[in-house]
């Protein structure tokens, strides 16, 4: 019905309205976007600079807005021992992590591959880390890394590593509880690289994949020297996600040992949270943030080079 | 590469690999799992083998969790809070996306990566400004606080999945429903929606898990235990003064993880291609 209707319609009609739709397409996009871009202006925006204002600041919850001090809290902030141990500790956790996530991720990709029977069922648990929430997920590490009933502990004293009365105290001691938050992150993280390098290397060109078969390149041959060059703006993007994720995460400190034992597994963000939140100092938990800022900067200024060097090749 | 890596690796190798990474992923959930049904005098007897029930199996921390805790409070607040987060993403989301993917030309795509990369700005950042904004809003310590704050987590990916979305969509189509005499709202609600449908779907699951799953956010602005959502309910206040209760805590984090879970994988290949054409932008 609309057709025949078009058909009678003269033509200049038809071309005014084209004419009003090109005028508003200038008014209406804008427009559209606006809303969007309000929100994010209002709620991220701005709060990124309140936090600015309130480093530079003496504000506590008592006293919220406070008075300017300069950049005492930076100071004094870069003075404190627990500060610089929750920094080295951001850095140790974040690199280690994601070295060892690239690596599984990849030996685990390349096997899960052209797998093609119970796939689904496969993803799915080995997605789970990933997919669940982080709070919930660390709890199950809470349990399996307990004191006194830890399974990992039980398992060792039935071969024999551990004397049946003793334990491991996972979470109790400094290195243990470092290494447990390690590895609760490599369990998170792993997931999404994983899947992240398995869409890689299914859009890896094949005809490039024969050839090399067929020029007598062996397997390691074939992996370095084509596969991984081929994929590396995939693992970069992989890696630097991971990277923003771990490094700002707070989430698997907080419940695995609330940055205990004294303080020694303390990162950035549990940090700031303690000293901001729950201790009401707002200006330093607002300084120890913005500590995040500049290795969150740095990824996306990476996550656009590896963007645009996409587009070129 | 597939069938050549496996002569190599060799199906009994790539079973291995695949068992122990299976076996690494998913033993916290079904030690959850064991752990909820098992009783008491069961869990906390060293002597006992934990892989097994030594005694019968118990319902009893299920009940617990829902007779004597606020878990159903805590899952209905998670279930509101995703909701009204789904609507405002929607809301904010949908009308930006069509516009960069549409009216913007080039610079859609630069303002769309820019809208993309806030998405990497993470709630720890920000967390205590907010604080202060939501209570000048007088939202603190209300499920409400999170509804205001989590479209910021879930408008920039939204925006940019939709943008990908209605790019996909050729113009030719809507420049017909103009020229058959439609408006551009009825060209857009008449051809493009429609087609989005797809990703309107995507955006729907991703801001509901995405709300259920954000933990820091939630932390920091609803302190009392009513108020709160599952995933900082669980981890925070199913205690029973400072002893853990670990039948009810692995039950209730059971629950509530592999639904969010499953929920989340269905969406999975739309999130990951999101986040690769982030990276290579055609």
């Amino acid at each position: 019905m609309k057709s025949t209707l078009t058909a009678v319609r003269p033509v200049s009609a038809v071309l005014a309205q084209g004419r009003r739709w090109a005028g508003r397409e200038q008014v209406l996009g804008p427009l559209l976007v606006a809303p969007a871009f309000l929100y994010v202006a209002l709620l991220v925006g701005f709060p990124f600079l309140f936090a600015l204002y309130l480093s530079l600041t003496d504000a506590t919850t008592g006293n919220p807005y406070g008075a300017f001090v300069g950049v005492k809290n930076f100071v004094e902030v870069i003075q404190d021992p627990t500060f610089r141990r929750a920094l080295r500790n951001t850095f140790v956790f974040t690199l280690s992590s994601q070295a060892a996530v690239v690596v599984l991720a990849k030996v685990l990709a390349m096997a899960l591959h052209g797998v093609r029977r119970g796939r689904g069922v496969l993803l799915f648990l080995l997605l789970l880390p990933w997919v669940a929430p982080v709070s919930l997920a660390t709890i199950g590490w809470l349990w399996i890394l307990h004191a006194r009933f830890s399974v990992i502990d039980w398992v060792l004293w039935q071969v024999g590593l551990l004397p049946r009365t003793t334990n491991m105290f996972w979470l109790g001691r400094p290195d243990l509880a470092m290494i447990s938050v390690i590895v609760v992150h490599v369990w998170r993280m792993l997931p999404f690289a994983t899947v992240v390098l398995l869409a890689g290397l299914a859009s890896l060109p094949q005809d490039v994949l024969d050839q090399a078969v067929v020029d007598g390149a062996g397997f390691w041959r074939r992996l370095f020297s084509i596969q991984i060059p081929l994929l590396l703006p995939v693992i970069s993007v992989a890696v630097l996600f991971g990277t923003v994720f771990t490094f700002t995460d707070m989430a698997v400190v907080y419940v695995l040992t609330r940055g205990g034992p004294f303080d020694t597994t303390q990162v950035l963000s549990s940090l700031a949270f303690f000293k901001g939140i729950v201790g009401g100092n707002l200006s330093v938990g607002a300084a120890i943030s913005l500590f995040l800022f500049p290795v969150l900067f740095a990824t996306v200024v990476l996550m656009l080079q590896v963007a645009r060097r996409a587009e070129v090749a | 590469m597939g069938r050549r890596a496996m002569r190599v690796l060799g199906p009994v190798g790539r079973g291995g690999v695949l068992g122990v990474f299976t076996a690494f992923a998913a033993f916290p959930f079904a030690w959850m799992l064991i752990t909820a049904f098992k009783r008491n005098s069961d869990l906390y007897n060293p002597t006992h083998n934990p892989f097994w029930f030594n005694e019968r199996p118990t319902l009893e921390h299920l009940q617990y969790v829902f007779t004597k805790t606020m878990y159903a409070h805590w899952i209905a607040n998670t279930a509101l809070v995703g909701a009204a987060v789904v609507v405002i993403t929607l809301l904010l989301a949908l009308p930006a996306g069509y516009s960069l993917s549409r009216f913007l030309g080039a610079w859609g795509g630069r303002l769309g990566m820019a809208i993309f990369l806030v998405y990497l700005v993470p709630p720890t950042l920000l967390f205590i400004p907010l604080a202060r904004v939501v209570s000048e809003l007088g939202l603190a310590n209300t499920v409400w606080a999170l509804v205001a704050v989590y479209p910021t987590i879930t408008v920039p990916f939204a925006t940019w999945l939709l943008m990908g979305f209605f790019k996909s969509i050729p113009r030719e189509l809507e420049e017909q429903a103009l020229v058959d005499g439609y408006g551009r709202l009825g060209a857009f609600l008449r051809v493009s929606l429609p087609l989005a449908v797809p990703g309107i779907i995507t955006v729907v699951v991703f801001s509901f898990t995405l709300s259920a799953q954000e933990f820091v956010y939630a932390l920091t602005f609803v302190t009392s235990t009513a108020h709160k959502t599952v995933s900082v309910g669980v981890p925070a206040d199913m205690v029973r003064g400072d002893i853990f209760d670990w039948g009810p805590l692995m039950a209730s984090a059971f629950l509530a993880s592999v639904p969010v879970a499953a929920l989340y994988y269905v969406v999975l290949d739309k999130f990951v291609s999101g986040f690769t054409s982030a990276g290579a932008i055609r």
